[in-house]
């Protein structure tokens, strides 16, 4: 990306060398200050401030160069920024949504290279010409109509596929078995808890905030006593999990990227947003794109004399909440249902952890 | 008519000016100077963005005790995108713009001999003006400016615990937009009373150039959205001092909880973008009306599918409030309601596409005249487009979830208002100069201003997609935090290139402006051989517009090359000839 900069960077010198040129249409002059004394003087030879025939003969021309310049920088931005993108959806869910994306995108990309196609060729095939009339020509309803019906039609079919995606993921009522996790967010960190055998979580107020209960659970609520509070967040792979949003100070988002969920914690009340991982961190850290992407970081961490990153799955906060809002962040591990039951087995409940 | 030139002083002739004329160069260059601060801002920014805690001696030296060894805090780093945002929003692309050229062009376009009431016109630039000082005067405060976004969204506005700007800097921030609504409010009633009456003979409403349309739709947006605005920032007023709950619920914060009950951060979402989601087309719709002028004059062709545009402006202004809702698809409100909204954003495409055709139809078989103003017109529909593009995106709330509040939007958003706004006012500036100050600007600064600009703008703004593509959240201090992000930083650093190169450009504008004031080539009445009324009045301007009758307008605006004539346009007050038939 780089290299492009210093590509663009020749060529505006280039140009600032031609345009050097120009001086010689400057010439040296003796003019006449106010007191009738003889000053030197650097005049330009008379230019009209309207444009051009050649104006609009240059400029026509320079729309061309921006148009392949422009599709340059789009070709190289849609097909040789792959390796530093998100890996495929690491959720079921976000299946959907990945397809539903690439339908989307190439539907925009096709109309986008089209029309800035027509747009700067126009520019630059009808620039102006002395004498020459342009055609007389305001209306027709049949071109007027065709734009109108296709984005019509092509709106209504992504609008379908949108919405059905969008209750899907939404939609948790449907959700067998699920297994049910608090995500509890304050300036600047995430904890969260999990319901326990019962699988149903306890009331939560800022208004219990003592001591170790950071999170406000409600001891007086049945459904507490086995809840458990952690700072790590594990998810069971295959699972659909029930995510419950809380926040106890300003807003938080919680955006999980690989997931492809996202939802903001909102002070007094509950949100909620549920999805099923589909890989382990395991399996994600051998997933092709993904050892794509991260051998691309390891290059650069390593011309810079740092340990090598490993990959792991983020939660991090992406609704503006003060100071350290850029640095907000929880691990996430995704495990086989085995693993993630004996790892939730040694943490401590509520209960235990209070008395 | 005689009396109209009644004796002036320096003062109301230069400062308590009631002269549509003048008051709007009065907007034009208060816009500018805030559009001088806002982008200096965000160069500042782009700089911590691009070298993460590197020290800068341009920090240091502005950014007092906001910064250490010229590494900015990261407090002063969220107040920074906070003001820069408000002030091109707010200051530049609403009051500068519309206050501008409807001011400007209202009168002159639909002759009049000024605006309705020319008091509450001047009235409503000085509560801009005041509202601008004080705007900038928030960023003296010892604490810093407001710094929770150009949202503002509480609780995080609402507390001084949460973060320091939420303590006077916000106060002032709030005082600072309630005076900013009241000042936009009384212009737009004027211009919409205006429009409505002072129509010169024969002007009817479907003769009316589609800057007058695009104009009178904005100022209507305005009256039924800016007030919701004021509502919100006064709740919020009561939430931060008189102790109301109407955003606030359930905090615990510095170890205390607090007493609010019962509010909600979503109901002030609501109203927040009820007026913010029109305020995109208050500042859009203005850009477009000056665009269709500048490319149907500059291609010497009339406007192709006039009908359809005024439609299509109509149609998204009454769309515009219906589709807030999609700034809040994840806020935690009912899906059901993220459906529809997705539904209505997605049919703003529709009348939206129909423009961006139409522009292009409008140059096809045209005898374009490169004129800056033209360039920067063409700049705009290929903004407009590929911005409005994605937007496809984050219309659709399953989309939505996974870009929210990356950089993917502040690229969108920047390209399809921000930048295409901007080219559209300077479209503006570059082709109605010769009407403000009887002069002309200088073309060849002129075209280096424009192609430099655009080479940045896309410069800076498309590879930025990617990197929200890539899942890089948006108003982060410092990407260093997460190795998942390290190699975007190249990325980054290449678009603070381009955004400082694209801020150097606008210096040649600065000086091609103010230089051409004074300097510029005398200018001829009607120096881009357009139809439309402004370029029927003296090329030195007087009171009342008009020396002597107005005009009666005979025909639409855009007879350009029509059959039968000689000359490649025929202004609206020519009478038509026998037989010939209007278009």
């Amino acid at each position: 990306m780089l290299a492009l900069f210093y590509i663009f960077i020749a060529v505006a010198v280039g140009l600032g060398i031609w345009q050097l040129n120009r001086l010689s249409s400057y010439k040296q002059v003796i003019l006449n200050n106010d007191k009738g004394e003889p000053v030197n003087a650097i005049a330009k030879s008379e230019e009209n401030p309207v444009a051009t025939e050649k104006d609009n003969d240059i400029h026509g021309k320079f729309f061309l160069i921006f148009l392949i310049g422009f599709y340059l920088l789009m070709t190289y931005c849609l097909f040789f920024m792959n390796d530093i993108m998100l890996p495929e959806s690491a959720s079921v869910e976000g299946e959907n949504d990945d397809n539903l994306f690439l339908i989307t995108f190439i539907l925009i990309g096709v109309v986008q290279f089209a029309t800035q196609f027509l747009l700067f060729y126009f520019s630059f095939k009808y620039r102006g010409i002395n004498n020459r009339k342009a055609l007389f020509y305001a209306d027709s309803h049949k071109l007027e109509l065709i734009w109108t019906t296709i984005p019509t039609i092509v709106l209504t079919a992504l609008i379908g596929y949108g919405l059905y995606t969008w209750n899907d993921v939404m939609d948790l009522s449907d959700a067998e078995d699920p297994l049910v996790v608090e995500v509890y967010a304050q300036q600047f960190n995430w904890q969260a808890r999990y319901a326990g055998a019962d699988n149903t979580l306890g009331r939560g107020n800022v208004r219990n905030i003592k001591d170790i209960n950071t999170i406000g659970i409600d001891m007086t609520d049945a459904n507490s006593a086995d809840d458990i509070p952690v700072r790590e967040l594990h998810l069971p792979k295959g699972r659909k999990i029930v995510f419950k949003f809380r926040s106890q100070d300003v807003l938080h988002s919680a955006y999980m990227p690989h997931f492809r969920a996202q939802m903001n914690c909102v002070p007094g009340m509950v949100t909620e947003f549920g999805f099923t991982p589909k890989f382990t961190t395991q399996e994600m850290r051998v997933q092709e794109e993904t050892v794509r992407k991260v051998n691309g970081i390891n290059k650069l961490r390593k011309a810079k004399g740092e340990d090598p990153y490993e990959f792991d799955y983020l939660l991090l906060c992406n609704k503006i909440c003060g100071a350290s809002h850029y640095n907000m962040q929880m691990k996430i591990v995704v495990e086989e249902e085995a693993d993630f039951y004996s790892w939730l087995k040694q943490q401590k409940t509520i209960t235990e952890l209070v008395n | 008519m005689s009396e109209h030139h009644h004796k002036e002083t320096f003062v109301t002739k230069y400062i308590f000016s009631q002269d549509h004329k003048m008051i709007s160069k009065q907007f034009l260059v208060t816009g500018i100077i805030m559009g001088v601060i806002g982008v200096f801002m965000s160069m500042l920014f782009r700089l911590q963005i691009a070298w993460p805690e590197r020290s800068f001696s341009i920090i240091e030296a502005f950014l007092g005790h906001h910064q250490t060894d010229g590494v900015m805090d990261p407090d002063m780093y969220l107040a920074l995108v906070t003001i820069h945002g408000t002030i091109m929003v707010f200051f530049v692309l609403t009051a500068g713009l519309s206050g501008t050229f409807s001011n400007l062009l209202i009168p002159l376009q639909i002759g009049a001999r000024d605006m309705a009431s020319g008091f509450m016109n001047m009235i409503s630039y000085w509560l801009f003006f005041i509202s601008s000082v004080i705007m900038v005067i928030s960023l003296f405060v010892e604490a810093g400016p407001a710094s929770a976004g150009w949202t503002i969204y509480p609780p995080l506005s609402a507390l001084p615990q949460a973060i320091p700007g939420s303590g006077l800097g916000m106060t002032l921030w709030l005082v600072s937009m309630a005076i900013f609504v009241a000042s936009s409010l009384i212009g737009s009633l004027n211009y919409i009373v205006t429009i409505l009456n002072l129509r010169t003979k024969g002007m009817k409403m479907t003769r009316l150039p589609l800057t007058m349309w695009a104009f009178f739709i904005t100022a209507i947006i305005g009256v039924v959205s800016f007030p919701v605005l004021l509502s919100a920032a006064l709740l919020l007023i009561f939430d931060r001092s008189f102790g109301t709950s109407f955003y606030l619920s359930d905090i615990f914060i510095s170890g205390e909880v607090l007493h609010y009950q019962g509010g909600s951060p979503v109901l002030f979402e609501h109203l927040f973008w009820f007026l913010g989601h029109p305020e995109v087309y208050i500042v859009l719709l203005p850009a477009l009306g000056i665009t269709s002028e500048v490319i149907a004059t500059n291609s010497r062709k009339p406007i192709f599918g006039y009908r359809a545009m005024v439609g299509s402006i109509m149609a998204i202004a009454f769309l515009s409030t219906i589709v807030w809702g999609h700034h809040m698809f994840i806020s935690g409100m009912n899906p059901f309601l993220g459906s529809v909204f997705t539904f209505t954003t997605l049919l703003i495409a529709i009348p939206s596409a129909v423009k961006a055709f139409n522009y292009i139809t409008t140059l096809w078989k045209g005898n374009l005249q490169m004129n800056p103003a033209m360039l920067f017109s063409i700049g705009l529909v290929s903004t407009f487009i590929t911005g409005g593009l994605t937007g496809i995106v984050l219309g659709d709330s399953a989309l939505d979830i996974n870009v929210h509040d990356t950089y993917f939007v502040v690229a969108h958003f920047h390209l399809v208002m921000g930048v295409s706004a901007i080219y559209g006012m300077y479209a503006g500036i570059y082709h109605w100069f010769p009407k403000m100050y009887g002069r002309m600007m200088d073309k060849t600064l002129g075209y280096w201003h424009f192609w430099i600009t655009a080479i940045a703008a896309y410069g800076v703004f498309f590879p930025m997609h990617f990197i929200g593509l890539a899942g890089l959240p948006r108003r982060y201090y410092s990407n260093t935090a997460f190795p998942l992000f390290e190699d975007l930083a190249d990325v980054n650093i290449v678009i603070t290139l381009f955004a400082i190169l694209g801020g150097l450009a606008q210096i040649i504008f600065l000086i091609n402006f103010f230089l051409s004031i004074y300097r510029g080539k005398k200018a001829t009445q009607n120096p881009w051989n357009s139809t439309t009324l402004e370029w029927t009045t003296p090329v030195e301007a007087i009171h009342g517009n008009w020396p002597g009758k107005i005009p009666s307008v005979e025909r639409w605006a855009y007879d350009y090359s029509k059959p039968g004539y000689e000359e490649d346009f025929v202004p609206q007050n020519v009478p038509l000839k026998e037989g010939e038939e209007e278009s």
